[in-house]
């Protein structure tokens, strides 16, 4: 199968500053990628690039078998966009401001008006469609914005920090609005976002940012599993004592148990969560909490996503 | 470019200007109605010939002609249309949403400026319509060919006179990101070339390149001095171009010589032909396109290279 996006060496400078450093990306049809990394990692830079909307310094773009940089027309009307911090014209309805990006797509009036209605419908706002765009709250516009970047059936829609300044359940009903959306309709979702615990969920791969280079790429799964930290189980008792310590310790695969109180945290190298729970039982400690704390991906979090203190470069 | 043209016109004649657009049509009107009843009608019988010349340049005491009121306004709507174009789509965050629809960059920049043109083109059409129109039915008969060309050949020259500010407006709005600024800056221009030029600037520069004056000669130097220094003003040139259109009494621009003056007293007073005038303020009207042009150039590179970051 053709990619639907692929970049190689993508470079682009500004100035003596590298936004992206030789970035080498690719991305199939109906896959939703997340494209991660603290602000300012060249998330954006790159989504611009990809729509022809800034040239690269050097490197090269592909997309839906498109070069955007000699051919963005081509490219933007498979191509659906949703940028950071969206706007509307605040005097015309959500409807009339669909329409006019229909308009602006070539699609007639009479087809307009009904994929407008089911976009609208699609996002919950058929109510609010008929009211000017400007009394729209921050969420209602990102449903706006994604109904707007569905009007043109694109092949893939890049949507750029779709979640920022939303409340958590906000997010939590975009996320699935766009894992929907790209389930049923088959269109690939290309999702730039600097929080990785919120959209790892709805993503097949993704691909972390830093200082414009990829540094991790993969499933998931495939990029705790890379970290070498294994497992780690949270355990919270009513009473710890010495003996439950030691139980712990010397149970098997575990490289070792950090107690702060009555709050232990177990590494090891395979899931221990059952044997961790019996031998609490056993010792009669009381259990008050156990979960496995996906520490690799803490690790991953913190090792790239936290912004670099002070100057270092 | 036309879904952006439509939706622009939607814009100036809709809701958002149309008090705007409305009330300065309104008020050409009724200044033209003023002078009509006041100046024109009275003197219908000796003035003669060119009587609805008159109604545009005709003052009435205080009340300067209608030819000023376009020249004085009309700038200031051409600002209104054009200062917040590109800058307002940026700050609404619409822009980056804008570019990245399938269409050409400078479909957006011309899909607005045409936008604006047409506006501007439909609300002087209605103030000199109305104008005219009004004239005939009151004074009962209709303009003869001569006057509809030099009334047409005016309309010309104030709409591409028009189309600078607006052009020098957007150009504004492409270069700074907040909209007062542009507002302020175009204001400024606006003032520079109406006042400033005319009243300050090219005297004191004339005045610095021919510093005395004894006699005849001296004088007319430094009279055309100011004159071609004021020229680089769009406001004099259209100022020139519509008093040469709209009289056709006026048969040179340029200060009057002696050598030239005793030239002219020899030939009868006879008014020139529409296509005379219009042959002597071709090279106005050529420059201030050409002011039009290079606004719309220095937008485009501008624009047209820009990044646009939501």
């Amino acid at each position: 199968m053709e990619s639907l996006v692929e970049t190689s060496s993508l470079t682009k400078h500004y100035g003596p500053i590298k936004a992206v450093d030789g970035l080498s990306l690719q991305m199939n049809p109906g896959e939703v990628y997340g494209f991660l990394g603290p602000n300012g990692s060249g998330k954006s830079t790159t989504i611009l690039m990809l729509l022809g909307m800034t040239e690269p310094t050097s490197g090269t773009v592909s997309v839906a078998g498109h070069d955007p940089t000699r051919d963005p027309t081509s490219v933007k009307r498979q191509v659906g966009y949703l940028p950071e911090a969206v706007g509307f014209y605040p005097d015309l309805t959500g409807k009339r401001n669909l329409m006019y990006t229909a308009e602006l797509n070539g699609i007639n009036k009479r087809e307009a008006e009904q994929k407008v209605e089911e976009v609208l419908q699609m996002v919950q706002l058929s109510e609010a469609g008929h009211r000017p765009a400007g009394q729209y709250s921050r969420g209602m516009r990102q449903r706006l914005g994604l109904a707007d970047v569905l009007l043109k059936e694109p092949k893939l829609v890049i949507l750029d920090d779709p979640t920022l300044g939303l409340d958590p359940a906000g997010i939590q009903w975009l996320l699935n609005l766009i894992e929907n959306m790209a389930k049923q309709k088959g269109i690939a979702v290309f999702l730039s976002s600097h929080q990785l615990h919120e959209v790892q969920r709805i993503c097949d791969r993704v691909g972390i940012m830093s200082r414009g280079k990829m540094v991790l790429e993969g499933t998931v799964s495939e990029l705790t599993a890379s970290q070498d930290g294994g497992f780690e189980v949270y355990l919270e008792v009513q009473k710890s004592n010495k003996q439950l310590i030691d139980a712990l310790s010397n149970m098997e695969s575990v490289t070792s148990v950090t107690t702060n109180g009555n709050k232990l945290t177990i590494s090891s190298s395979v899931d221990l969560r059952n044997q961790v729970s019996e031998i609490a039982f056993e010792q009669k400690a009381g259990l008050v909490e156990l979960r496995a704390s996906n520490r690799s991906l803490e690790e991953i979090y913190l090792r790239y996503f936290q912004e670099p203190a002070g100057g270092d470069s | 470019m036309t879904a952006i043209f439509w939706k622009e016109m939607a814009d100036h004649l809709g809701r958002r200007r149309f008090l705007l657009t409305f009330s300065l049509i309104l008020f050409g009107f009724l200044w033209g109605m003023f002078i009509l009843f006041r100046e024109v009608q009275g003197s219908a019988v000796n003035t003669g010939e060119f009587l609805f010349l008159s109604l545009f340049t005709n003052s009435s005491g205080v009340l300067p002609p209608v030819l000023f009121y376009l020249g004085f306004f009309g700038p200031l709507i051409g600002i209104a249309l054009g200062f917040d174009a590109i800058n307002s789509e940026r700050t609404q965050g619409t822009l980056a949403k804008l570019l990245s629809q399938p269409i050409h960059r400078d479909a957006v920049f011309n899909g607005k400026f045409l936008a604006g043109l047409a506006t501007l083109g439909i609300v002087l059409a209605a103030i000199v319509l109305s104008i005219v129109g009004m004239g005939m039915f009151v004074m009962g008969y209709a303009p003869h060919g001569e006057e509809i060309i030099r009334i047409l050949g005016f309309s010309l020259v104030t709409v591409v006179y028009l189309a600078f500010w607006l052009a020098m407006a957007m150009t504004c709005s492409i270069f700074f990101r907040n909209a007062v600024t542009s507002a302020l800056v175009s204001l400024g221009i606006w003032l520079m070339a109406t006042f400033l030029i005319a009243l300050l600037i090219a005297p004191a520069l004339a005045e610095v390149a021919v510093p005395e004056v004894k006699d005849v000669a001296q004088q007319v130097s430094r009279e055309s001095w100011q004159l071609w220094i004021s020229r680089i003003s769009p406001s004099q040139l259209f100022n020139e171009a519509a008093q040469i259109l709209l009289n056709p009494d006026a048969r040179f621009t340029g200060v009057l010589s002696a050598q030239r003056a005793s030239q002219l007293m020899s030939v009868q007073a006879t008014p020139i032909s529409a296509g005379q005038s219009l042959q002597l303020v071709w090279p106005h009207i050529i420059v201030v396109f050409s002011m039009v042009a290079a606004f719309i150039g220095v937008s485009y590179t501008k624009f047209l290279r820009e990044e646009i970051r939501s």
